[in-house]
């Protein structure tokens, strides 16, 4: 039997060096569905993505995560990406010396394998390569170098779509993906993702602007603040916030002053 | 390349040293020890004329007023040098000539070693003498070779049947008296492989010797030496490998090249001598001296090595840029994991005019290994013209480890440019769960990243030994993270 629910996330609560961050989060997301999480700096927005892509940054100490049926926080942080987990990474990692070429052959390869699937042959994957790379607009120069070795921060945003692109999630958490991006670059990347998705893709897009969600319209928006999602709503939620900011909702949430301005640098 | 790439990766399931095994053989060994007996015997058993044995007995006297050398960043147990055997032959049938003479029990070990000595068997068009502690046990393609008036024998057989070779060129480029292991080699040196390419002559395959240290308590001193005379062109392979055992040995060889004019020499090496158990219990002891001469104008030594064996490694292959226009090269990797100690690099000593050298030398550490690259590059006041490139990185994993650089430059002609880069780098774990994050297990994403930061020295590899070098750096590093 299907579930219905692609995503569901219990009463989840994580720390960091033994201070809770997410007190107790939940969350449903069907197959499809674009769902926004935005939320102040230091919320614990990316502490969310960390826990579902299994980087051992924070704790997880209650809570459950069951991803397709499957409980998610028993699997490695390779499973999760082989069954189908995508995380755009706020501030993408430089890896010298290798290839993009190798690297994402070498992604591609180990995610077919775990679907019992041959390796792509050195063609089809050059073919992939291009046709990817046209449509997240992305230059050659960049697929030709290192891991993001020397990009800026625009083109290692637009790399993460890029490599979204070649390997096609069923779930793909874009942390602040819109961040430092200029206005063209928004709309190359935005575009991009809703390119890529298909009918059954789901989104989860973080971030702190409304800007990005005029691009990729989300079917929820919630709020995360002091690590719950304290309010839920439709598209409309986003341009509340985008107005009246997130003063409101600290003082509806009524928490105290010190824990919500905790901002990273 | 890419495929063959991803097949390794694959192919890779555990950390442990593959060749460990011990061929169970007849072997005939010497009493340990070392005096003069000892030397006359093992001349006694290789049948050598006079001169050989007179040679071995200068370099033996000379040995006994040396020490052994203590600059190196390493951390050497004392060796006693009577507890070693100096000479251990696997027993078989005289003068293997044909493979059925050959006994089985060997043949098998080297299948089994990936080295399969019938001919037919060989597609890849690689010649190999394979020498098995102290004797050659088979040379293929010997008679093709001859065709085109190459010699590719065992050391052993050089010094009886080209002996006026053998003479003009031993000792030619590492002198008896050189250091304290050449002339311990000097003594006691048992077999290796001697090659001859005669002029014009471009050698149409890859020679390749393979070492094998099998019997236990045994040392291994192997002589090398490869003659390209001029104009021509010979690429050279060598690797090792040794069973797994508790107590360490001795390895110790000599390799000498010497190009004449216009002549070009590529010797690679795969050592992957044992590297001890992850306690640092055991492991080979390589105390290597190599060098080459670039004797006539023009020509070219080329030196790469990929070092993942050993528990300890002594090595600086060097060039000696006489000829006018000559060319060195070193390209190295370097790994030392678990307790593996190296100290290695080069010397690119610049004599004739418009000479050029290049080293590559990439370290590589994890759990607890030290890693030292030593490079010296001299240029002398008649070497006009001299230029020099060094390139030095070090990689780390994990915080244990070490890498250290000794560049030594002393320039004496005004006009030379020498110049020194060096970066240390650290494999982080943001890396690799990045990789992680996209499908990529932990162990194939380091050995993305070290075969990614290797790739250059890799490259210089021959197509057969690139692969398999790849797989040895993945291999040596399983276990150095997390
Ligand atoms: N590596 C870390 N070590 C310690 N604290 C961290 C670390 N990463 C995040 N935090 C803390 O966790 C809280 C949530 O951070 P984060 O999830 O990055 O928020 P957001 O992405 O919403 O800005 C912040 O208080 C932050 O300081
Ligand atoms: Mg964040």
């Amino acid at each position: 039997m299907q579930t219905e629910f692609l995503l569901q996330i219990k009463d989840l609560k994580a720390s960091i060096d033994n201070k809770e961050i997410l007190k107790g989060l939940n969350l449903e997301v069907k197959p499809g569905e674009i769902h926004a999480i935005m939320g102040p700096n230091g919320s614990g927005k990316s502490t969310l993505a960390n826990v579902l892509t299994g980087r051992e940054i924070a704790t997880v100490t209650a809570g459950t995560i069951t991803f397709d049926g499957k409980n998610l926080l028993d699997m490695s942080p390779e499973e999760r990406a082989c069954e189908g987990i995508f995380l755009s990474f706020q501030y993408p990692i430089e890896i010298p010396g290798v290839s993009m070429v190798n690297f994402m052959k070498t992604a591609i390869n180990e995610q077919r394998k775990h679907r019992g699937l041959e390796p792509l042959s050195a063609s089809d994957f050059l073919r992939l390569m291009r046709e990817k790379k046209e449509l997240v607009e992305i230059d050659s120069a960049l697929t030709n170098r290192s891991v993001n070795e020397g990009f800026s921060g625009g083109e290692k945003k637009k790399n993460e779509i890029f490599q979204m692109a070649m390997l096609e999630p069923r779930l793909a958490l874009l942390d602040e993906t819109d961040s430092g991006l200029d206005i063209d670059a928004l709309r190359i990347v935005a575009n991009g993702v809703n390119k890529i998705r298909r009918p059954d893709t789901s989104v989860i897009v973080i971030t702190h602007y409304q800007r990005l969600l005029d691009y990729i319209v989300p079917d929820f928006v919630h709020v995360l603040y002091d690590g719950r999602i304290v309010r839920s709503g439709g598209p409309e939620l986003a341009l509340t916030l985008e107005e009246r900011g997130y003063d409101w909702i600290k003082k509806e949430a009524d928490v105290t002053e010190e824990t919500w301005t905790t901002d990273r640098k | 390349m890419e495929n063959d790439q991803d097949k390794l990766l694959g192919e890779v399931t555990s950390g442990e040293y593959k060749y460990g095994f011990v061929t169970d053989i007849d072997t005939e060994v010497i009493p340990k020890g070392l005096n003069e007996d000892v030397i006359r015997l093992i001349s006694a058993k290789k049948e050598e004329p006079e001169w050989m044995l007179e040679f071995r007995l200068k370099a033996f006297r000379h040995w006994q007023t040396m020490k052994m050398p203590k600059w190196a960043h390493l951390n050497v147990p004392e060796i006693d040098y009577q507890e070693i055997i100096y000479y251990a032959a696997p027993k078989q049938k005289k003068g293997p000539d044909s493979l059925g003479d050959v006994d089985p029990e060997l043949l098998k070990t080297f299948d089994k070693l990936g080295i399969p000595l019938e001919e037919q068997k060989r597609l890849t068009g690689v010649a190999v003498d394979a020498v098995m502690d102290s004797v050659s046990v088979k040379t293929t393609f010997r008679e093709t070779l001859a065709e085109m008036g190459i010699i590719f024998c065992s050391f052993s057989e050089a010094v009886k049947e080209h002996p006026t070779l053998v003479q003009k060129y031993l000792a030619s480029v590492v002198p008896y008296t050189d250091n304290f292991f050449a002339t311990l080699n000097s003594a006691v040196f048992s077999d290796g492989s001697f090659c001859y390419i005669p002029k014009g002559v471009r050698c149409p395959m890859e020679l390749s010797t393979y070492f094998r240290i099998n019997a236990s308590n045994t040392g291994q001193f192997e002589r090398t030496l490869l003659i390209a005379d001029e104009e021509a062109y010979v690429s050279y392979l060598e690797g090792c490998t040794a069973p797994m055992r508790d107590e360490n040995q001795l390895h110790a060889a000599v390799v000498e090249i010497v190009a004449e004019r216009g002549a070009e020499v590529k010797y690679s090496t795969v050592q992957n001598w044992y590297p001890g158990d992850k306690e640092g219990k055991g492991g080979i002891f390589n105390f290597v001296t190599k060098r080459g001469i670039c004797k006539g104008d023009d020509s070219k030594i080329s030196w790469t090595q990929v070092e993942t064996g050993s528990a300890i490694t002594w090595k600086y292959p060097s060039c000696i840029l006489r000829g006018n226009n000559s060319v060195g090269e070193f390209y190295s990797v370097a790994v030392t994991n678990n307790y593996q100690q190296a100290d290695t690099g080069t010397k690119m000593i610049h004599i004739g005019r418009n000479t050029k050298s290049t080293i590559v030398s990439k370290g590589i550490s994890a759990g607890f290994g030290q890693n030292s690259y030593r490079g010296l590059v001299k240029v002398l006041g008649k070497a006009e013209g001299a230029r020099n490139f060094s390139q030095c990185d070090s990689l780390l994993l994990g915080d244990k480890c070490g890498a250290h650089t000794f560049p030594y430059i002393e320039v004496d002609n005004p006009s030379a440019i020498v110049e020194h880069e060096a970066t240390t780098s650290r494999i982080g774990e943001d890396q690799i769960f990045y990789c992680n994050q996209r499908g990529i297990s932990t162990e194939d994403a380091i050995g993305l990243i070290v075969n990614g930061y290797a790739r250059e020295v890799i490259n210089k590899l021959p197509m057969e030994f690139a692969v398999e070098a790849q797989k040895l750096l993945q291999i040596s590093l399983e276990g150095s993270v997390g």
